[in-house]
């Protein structure tokens, strides 16, 4: 996979602002960033209103993804860009929604909203307006995602990879830092995961590191590329991070996102659970 | 504006139980006329960083308006790295139940 059909850099989005083919879209863990200032022309996706199905606990369905994009004024051929806060943790997760369903031409801007601020370039306040789209859906392409018998499954048969903070992994924390130290479900993680945290993947300003180093990470792991893997997290967001790592930038094969993630798998009665480093 | 002598930094902590959560918290300010005294503006979506005991990067939030920031870490030693345009600082910080760490970081 070359980087640069599914990466760009801010200088290449500073020099599309005006592309009428290019489509940004800013998707943030905290949705108040978007209100407070984004790249000018970016739309927004809310995680939760607009990419979770409110009912049931799972992505939203192809009318309603067809819906969403064509009232966004999103194509089929239109190349979306996606970035969010969080070194694009959720711009990720979109990234990888926008795979399960198809859309050809989708890329992440390298380092996302942080690296855009830390060059110090414009955010606007103005809500851009785009004209409605018929937009078609494939659908759901499920070789990317892994549900939770998969998972089970997996466990000594393929690569697990736990993408957690060390703490979150060893069961110390049961969330990531930032957030309140809440849940009932119990801590730990998946028996013979390894854990190698999104962050590791990831260069101080957000950017990815280089593909060589980016193997010599999982490799150093103990990650057997040549096999099937699984990545998870807590809720399936940071795992979409080190699912494009892996299936996008290094082009490993069988790579799937757990999307149910630790909030599931800490929660089913009778499945096997580690604790420690 | 702050002033030399006001009390750090944090967000309020109205609702917050801190007999279960270990707080790290604070502002990141301009130093106003670079004498050292945190008497400068609050810094917007600055980037702050939080790293465990072994220096691995475990949590980063931006800034909010008034430059605040807050972490739930574990009892324990943790640094934080503030980032914004042009500038990089890293300060240690230890967090426990009960009381949280509040902190004024200049840059």
């Amino acid at each position: 996979m070359s980087r640069e059909k599914v990466l760009v850099t801010t200088e290449w989005v500073s020099q599309n602002l005006d592309n009428p083919k290019v489509a940004l879209v800013e998707v943030d863990e905290d949705t108040t960033l978007y209100n407070q200032g984004h790249i000018q022309g970016a739309i927004t996706f809310h995680w939760r209103d607009d990419l979770q199905d409110g009912l049931i606990r799972d992505l939203i369905s192809k009318e309603k993804f067809e819906a969403l994009l064509s009232k966004n004024g999103i194509a089929n051929d239109t190349t979306v860009v996606l970035y969010g806060g969080n070194n694009n943790w959720f711009a990720t997760y979109a990234y990888w929604y926008f795979k399960i369903y198809g859309h050809q031409d989708v890329r992440l801007i390298d380092g996302g909203r942080k690296r855009w601020e830390l060059d110090a370039r414009a955010l606007v306040t103005e809500v851009p307006t785009r004209t409605a789209t018929r937009y078609v859906a494939h659908d759901r392409d499920n070789s990317i995602r892994a549900y939770r018998d998969e998972v089970i499954a997996a466990i000594g048969t393929r690569n697990i990879v736990d993408v957690r903070s060390p703490a979150e992994f060893s069961g110390e924390l049961a969330a990531p830092a930032h957030l309140p130290q809440e849940g009932g479900q119990i801590k730990g993680h998946i028996p013979t995961a390894k854990n190698i945290p999104w962050s590791k993947a990831a260069n101080e300003d957000g950017t990815f590191k280089s593909e060589a180093e980016l193997t010599a990470l999982y490799e150093g792991a103990g990650v057997d590329l040549a096999k099937d893997t699984i990545a998870y997290c807590r809720i399936g967001e940071r795992s979409a991070f080190s699912w494009f790592v892996l299936h996008e930038l290094l082009g490993v094969s069988n790579v799937k996102n757990y999307d149910g993630s630790w909030t599931e798998y800490g929660s089913l009665v009778g499945v096997p659970v580690a604790v420690g480093a | 504006m702050r002033t030399c002598g006001a009390t750090p930094g944090g967000p309020s902590l109205d609702g917050v139980d801190l007999t279960t959560q270990s707080v790290i918290q604070g502002a990141v300010l301009r130093d106003g006329i670079a004498d050292g005294v945190p008497n400068g503006t609050p810094v917007v979506n600055a980037h702050v960083r939080l790293l465990d005991r072994d220096g691995e990067f475990t949590a980063e939030v931006p800034t909010n308006t008034q430059g605040q920031f807050r972490f739930f870490a574990a009892p324990g030693a943790w640094t934080l790295v503030v980032l914004a345009p042009g500038v990089r600082k890293e300060v240690s910080v230890q967090a426990a139940l009960g009381t949280p760490a509040d902190l004024i970081v200049e840059i």
